[in-house]
């Protein structure tokens, strides 16, 4: 499998390691009134979609960049490759 | 008083040389280091802060440049400095001076360790070693791979010359890698 870097380029999957779900960039707020719920569901539950799939790739033996890659479960075809960190200031982290 | 006695990252007194078929393996230990990240909205600051530092233009992804003090990028907004050790031994100092509040300086002097390859047919060894595009490796590149499961940086200086930088507690084992690719190759 061949990961499409944003930056350097097609890349081995074997440069790489799986993190999870990218769902784990949408950290709840700690403050907030149904935190443990939150922290539950965000700690616990996952979707497990036959089909489109985002999820964190972390380029170890690369640039250490991590990946926001959007992947087919069915097929393998990886549809979209982007930064984490685009991901997550698109999504308003500012961390 | 202590009476220490320098050493290189390999054991030795002097640093190691080996010869196979024309390329020579040289361990390189007079290098400064420091690495230079950019704090979040200051990414324009730093690459300018790090031109003038290098009197050069700011390495661009995959790339190295520099003359005296030299910058590789390592990764989106990160660069690694090197310098003479002998003239810049304090150069995480001189680095963070440049930088200012634009960029987290951390020293890496003899974190890593490094290996030059010079030679005709460097590529023939490199292809056994790492997973790079070599057609794409030109001077002035710069890549992180790994060799032998060792996390390296690779710089091409021009085409018979090629810089190793590994973790220097991996020395010996990335010398051997580097030395069993070219028993193979050459």
């Amino acid at each position: 499998m061949i990961i499409n870097h944003p930056l350097l380029g097609p890349r081995d999957a074997s440069e790489f390691t799986y993190l999870g779900d990218a769902s784990l960039i949408d950290r709840p707020d700690w403050q907030a009134e149904n935190v443990s719920e939150a922290f539950y569901e965000y700690g616990y539950l996952r979707d497990n979609p036959a089909g489109e799939h985002q999820e964190l790739w972390y380029h170890e033996a690369g640039d250490r960049s991590w990946l926001v890659v959007t992947r087919n479960t069915l097929t393998h075809e990886i549809s979209k490759v982007e930064l984490a960190r685009d991901v997550a200031r698109a999504r308003g982290r500012s961390k | 008083m202590h009476d220490l006695v320098a050493i290189t990252a390999l054991g030795g007194t002097d640093p190691h040389v080996d010869t196979v078929g024309g390329v020579t393996c040289t361990e390189v230990p007079g290098v400064a280091l420091a690495s230079v990240a950019a704090r979040m909205g200051q990414e324009d600051n730093t690459a300018t802060s790090l031109a003038k530092l290098i009197d050069a233009p700011t390495p661009d992804i995959g790339r190295w440049a520099g003359t005296t003090i030299s910058a590789f990028w390592a990764g989106p907004d990160q660069w690694m400095i090197e310098a003479p050790f002998d003239t810049h031994e304090a150069l995480a100092e001189q680095v963070k001076t440049a930088m200012g509040d634009a960029a987290s300086v951390t020293e890496q002097t003899d974190g890593w360790t490094r290996f030059d390859l010079n030679g005709d047919h460097i590529p023939a060894v490199l292809e056994l070693l790492c997973q790079l595009d070599l057609r794409k490796l030109d001077p002035g590149s710069a890549a992180r791979c790994s060799i032998h499961h060792i996390g390296c940086f690779v710089l091409c200086r021009t085409p018979e010359s090629f810089s190793f930088y590994g973790p220097r507690s991996s020395a010996g084992s990335l010398h051997h890698a580097l030395l069993t690719a070219m028993r193979s190759a050459l």
